[in-house]
C-alpha cells in the first residue's frame, strides 16, 4: 500500500485539491478572464456611467437616484452584475464539463474525494474568480473617483457573498440538467438577461410597474445591488430590508448547496 | 492460498426492476490479473463500479482490500487505480498537468508527484508529449495517459474497463505490452473486455459473464479445454447452401455451430475432418482450421457471439 496516502487528510482538505485543479484550469483562460474583469467595468463606466450619466444628471439631476450622481448609483449594481456573471461562468461550465463534456467529475470521484468535496471545490474555484473580478472592478471605481476606499471597501465581501449564493444555486440547477442545449440558451436569454434589466441596475426597482417588480425580488442581483448601494455610498435601506436581503441570499446559498450536494451524489453513484 | 484482495458473495445490483448483476461470487488474489469477459450489457461495468467503490450494491457482500465499500469508500478508493471505459482526461491541460492534478486528489505531496510523473511519462512513452495539450493526443496516447494517471497513486489494484476498445491494432499492441509489463511488476489487474484475444493476452484467470450472471470461471486455457475442442474447422458454402449442408456436417462431429455466414465444427483434428468433408464431395467455398478461442467458449455457454 502507498503509505503516503492519508485518507483523514483528504477528508479535511479534499475540496481544496478540487479548487486547485479548478484554478489550474482557469489559468488556461487567464488572458480572457483578465480582459473581461478589466474591460467590462471600463466599457460600462465610460459608456453608461459617463455617457448616459451626463444625460440623466442634466435632465433630472440626482432626484431619481436618491441624491447621488448617476454613476455612483449604478456602480455597485454593475459591480454586482460583473460578480454574478463571473460566478455564473465558473459554476455552470465546470459542472457541464464535469458531468457531460469531459466527465471530469467521474475521474475525481474514483479517488478518495467524495461528491460533496467536488461541490465545495468547484464553489471555491468560482469564488476565486469572483474575488478577482470584484477587486479589479472596485479598483477601477476608485480610479474613476466613483467611490472612496474608506467608505466603500465593505462592498467587496458583500458582493462576493451574493455572487457565492448565486454560484451555489447555479451549480445545483446545472447538476440537475440532463440536456444542456436548451438549458444554456434558456438560462442566458430568459433568466440572466431579464435579471440584469429588471433588478434595479440602471434605475430604482420601484420606478417599474408593480407587476414587473417581482422579477427583481426573486433576482439575487437586486438583493446584491441594494446591499452594494448601502455599503458603497450609504444609500438608505431600512433595517428590515437589510435583513430581507441578507436572508434571501443566505437561503439561496443553503438551498443551492443542498441541491448541488444531492444531485452530485446521485449522478456520480450511477 | 494467496491473499484475496477482492472477495464477492452473492453480489447483486438492481436498477428498478432490472438486475444488472445477479448474485455473483468471485475472488481476486493479490498479483493476479483477473478478467471479466462478456458482451455489452453483461454487467461487467456495473461490477467494476461496485469494486471501484463508486456505486453501491443492492445486496450480497463484497470486500475490497479487506473493507466494505459501503462504509469505507474513500479508504478503498485511496488504493485503487481506475481506468474508465471512456477517457475522462482534462483536454485543456497538458499531459503532465493532468498527472499532477490527479496525484493531488490522493493528497500526495508535490515532490512525490513530480518524481512519479517522470516515471509515468517513461512508462506511458509520453516523455516528448509532457507539455502537449491532451486534446492534441491520439486515441492510443490518451489511453496510455489515462492508465498512467491511474498509477500516480501507486495503487494496489488497477482496474481497466475495456482498455483497448476503439483503438487501432497497433495502439492495442502497444497498450497490451505496457499492461503486460505492469503485470510483471506484480500489480493486481482487474480487466473487463469483450475481446477474447485481449482476455487471452492479459488475464491469468477470468469469469465469463452474460446477463448479469457468471457462466464459467478459469484460466483462458482451462476454459477452452473445458468448453471447447482443441481445433475448430470453419467452412463456408455460401449463404444458401449452408443450411442444406448443415445436417450432413452435424453427423460428422460432436458439435457444430451455424452462424449466419459460416459453420463452425468442433473437433480434435481439423484437417482430418476437412478431408472427410471433401471426400463426400461437399466442397466448401472457403475453409479454415484454427485453434479454439474464448469466442468459442462464449458461443458454447450462451449460444451467442461476443460481438454482435
Amino acid at each position: 500500500m502507498n503509505q503516503g496516502i492519508d485518507v483523514a487528510k483528504i477528508r479535511s482538505r479534499g475540496a481544496t485539491y478540487v479548487a486547485e485543479a479548478r484554478i489550474a484550469q482557469m489559468m488556461k483562460w487567464k488572458g480572457i478572464i483578465a480582459i473581461v474583469a478589466i474591460g467590462n467595468p471600463l466599457f460600462y463606466l465610460v459608456a453608461i456611467g459617463i455617457g448616459i450619466g451626463v444625460l440623466v444628471n442634466e435632465n433630472s439631476g440626482t432626484s431619481g437616484t436618491g441624491g447621488v450622481e448617476y454613476i455612483t448609483f449604478i456602480a455597485p449594481a454593475l459591480l454586482a452584475s460583473a460578480a454574478l456573471t463571473g460566478a455564473l461562468d465558473e459554476a455552470m461550465f465546470p459542472v457541464m464539463e464535469g458531468f457531460k463534456w469531459r466527465k471530469l467529475f467521474y475521474a475525481i470521484n474514483a479517488t478518495p474525494i467524495n461528491p460533496g468535496q467536488i461541490v465545495l471545490g468547484v464553489f471555491i474555484g468560482a469564488i476565486a474568480r469572483v474575488v478577482f473580478t470584484v477587486v479589479c472592478y472596485w479598483a477601477l471605481l476608485i480610479a474613476f473617483g466613483v467611490v472612496t476606499i474608506g467608505q466603500s471597501w465593505d462592498v467587496i465581501p458583500v458582493t462576493i457573498f451574493a455572487a457565492g449564493a448565486f454560484a451555489a444555486v447555479i451549480m445545483g440547477i446545472t447538476a440537475s440538467v440532463k440536456n444542456e442545449d436548451y438549458f444554456m440558451t434558456v438560462l442566458n436569454r430568459l433568466i440572466i438577461m431579464p435579471m440584469f434589466l429588471f433588478s434595479g441596475t440602471f434605475f430604482p426597482l420601484n420606478t417599474m410597474p408593480v407587476f414587473l417588480q417581482p422579477i427583481g425580488w426573486i433576482s439575487p442581483l437586486w438583493h446584491a445591488t441594494e446591499l452594494g448601494r448601502y455599503f458603497s455610498y450609504g444609500y438608505s435601506i431600512s433595517g428590515t430590508m437589510l435583513l430581507v436581503h441578507f436572508s434571501y441570499l443566505i437561503v439561496m446559498m443553503v438551498a443551492g448547496f443542498k441541491l448541488a450536494n444531492r444531485k452530485f451524489a446521485e449522478r456520480l453513484a450511477k | 492460498m494467496p491473499e484475496s484482495l477482492i472477495s464477492a458473495r452473492g453480489l447483486t445490483k438492481k436498477y428498478g426492476d432490472f438486475t444488472a448483476v445477479d448474485a455473483i461470487d468471485f475472488d481476486v488474489a493479490k498479483g493476479e490479473s483477473f478478467g471479466l469477459l462478456g458482451p455489452n450489457g453483461a454487467g461487467k461495468s456495473t461490477t467494476m463500479r461496485i469494486i471501484a467503490a463508486t456505486s453501491q450494491r443492492s445486496s450480497g457482500t463484497i470486500s475490497i482490500l479487506g473493507r466494505d465499500p459501503e462504509e469505507h469508500g474513500p479508504q478503498i478508493r485511496a488504493h485503487l487505480g481506475v481506468v474508465p471505459q471512456q477517457d475522462n482526461l482534462d483536454g485543456e491541460l497538458t499531459v503532465s498537468e493532468n498527472l499532477f492534478i490527479y496525484g493531488r486528489y490522493f493528497g500526495l505531496s508535490k515532490k512525490f508527484i513530480q518524481n512519479k510523473i517522470e516515471e509515468l511519462l517513461d512508462f506511458a512513452q509520453l516523455q516528448d508529449k509532457r507539455d502537449a495539450k491532451v486534446e492534441a493526443l491520439s486515441g492510443g496516447m490518451k489511453r496510455r495517459l489515462t492508465i498512467a494517471r491511474a498509477l500516480v497513486s501507486e495503487p494496489d489494484i488497477l482496474m481497466l474497463d475495456e482498455p483497448t476498445t476503439g483503438l487501432d491494432p497497433q495502439a492495442r499492441h502497444i497498450l497490451w505490452d505496457r499492461l503486460f509489463r505492469l503485470k510483471e511488476t506484480g500489480v493486481t489487474l482487474v480487466i473487463t473486455t469483450h475481446f477474447m484475444d485481449e482476455a487471452e493476452q492479459l488475464c491469468d484467470r477470468l469469469v465469463v459473464m452474460d446477463k448479469g450472471k457468471i457462466m464459467a470461471e478459469g484460466s483462458p486455457l482451462e476454459l477452452i479445454k473445458q468448453y471447447s475442442t482443441k481445433e475448430v474447422l470453419e467452412v463456408r458454402f455460401g449463404s444458401d447452401r449452408n443450411k442444406e449442408v448443415a445436417p450432413i456436417l452435424r453427423e460428422m462431429c460432436s458439435r457444430i455451430e451455424e452462424l449466419p455466414d459460416r459453420i463452425l465444427m468442433y473437433v480434435e483434428d481439423g484437417e482430418a475432418l476437412l478431408e472427410a468433408i471433401t471426400a463426400k464431395k461437399l466442397h466448401p467455398t472457403t475453409s479454415l482450421v484454427r485453434r479454439s478461442s474464448l469466442e468459442d467458449v462464449f458461443l458454447r455457454l450462451t449460444g451467442r457471439s461476443l460481438i454482435e
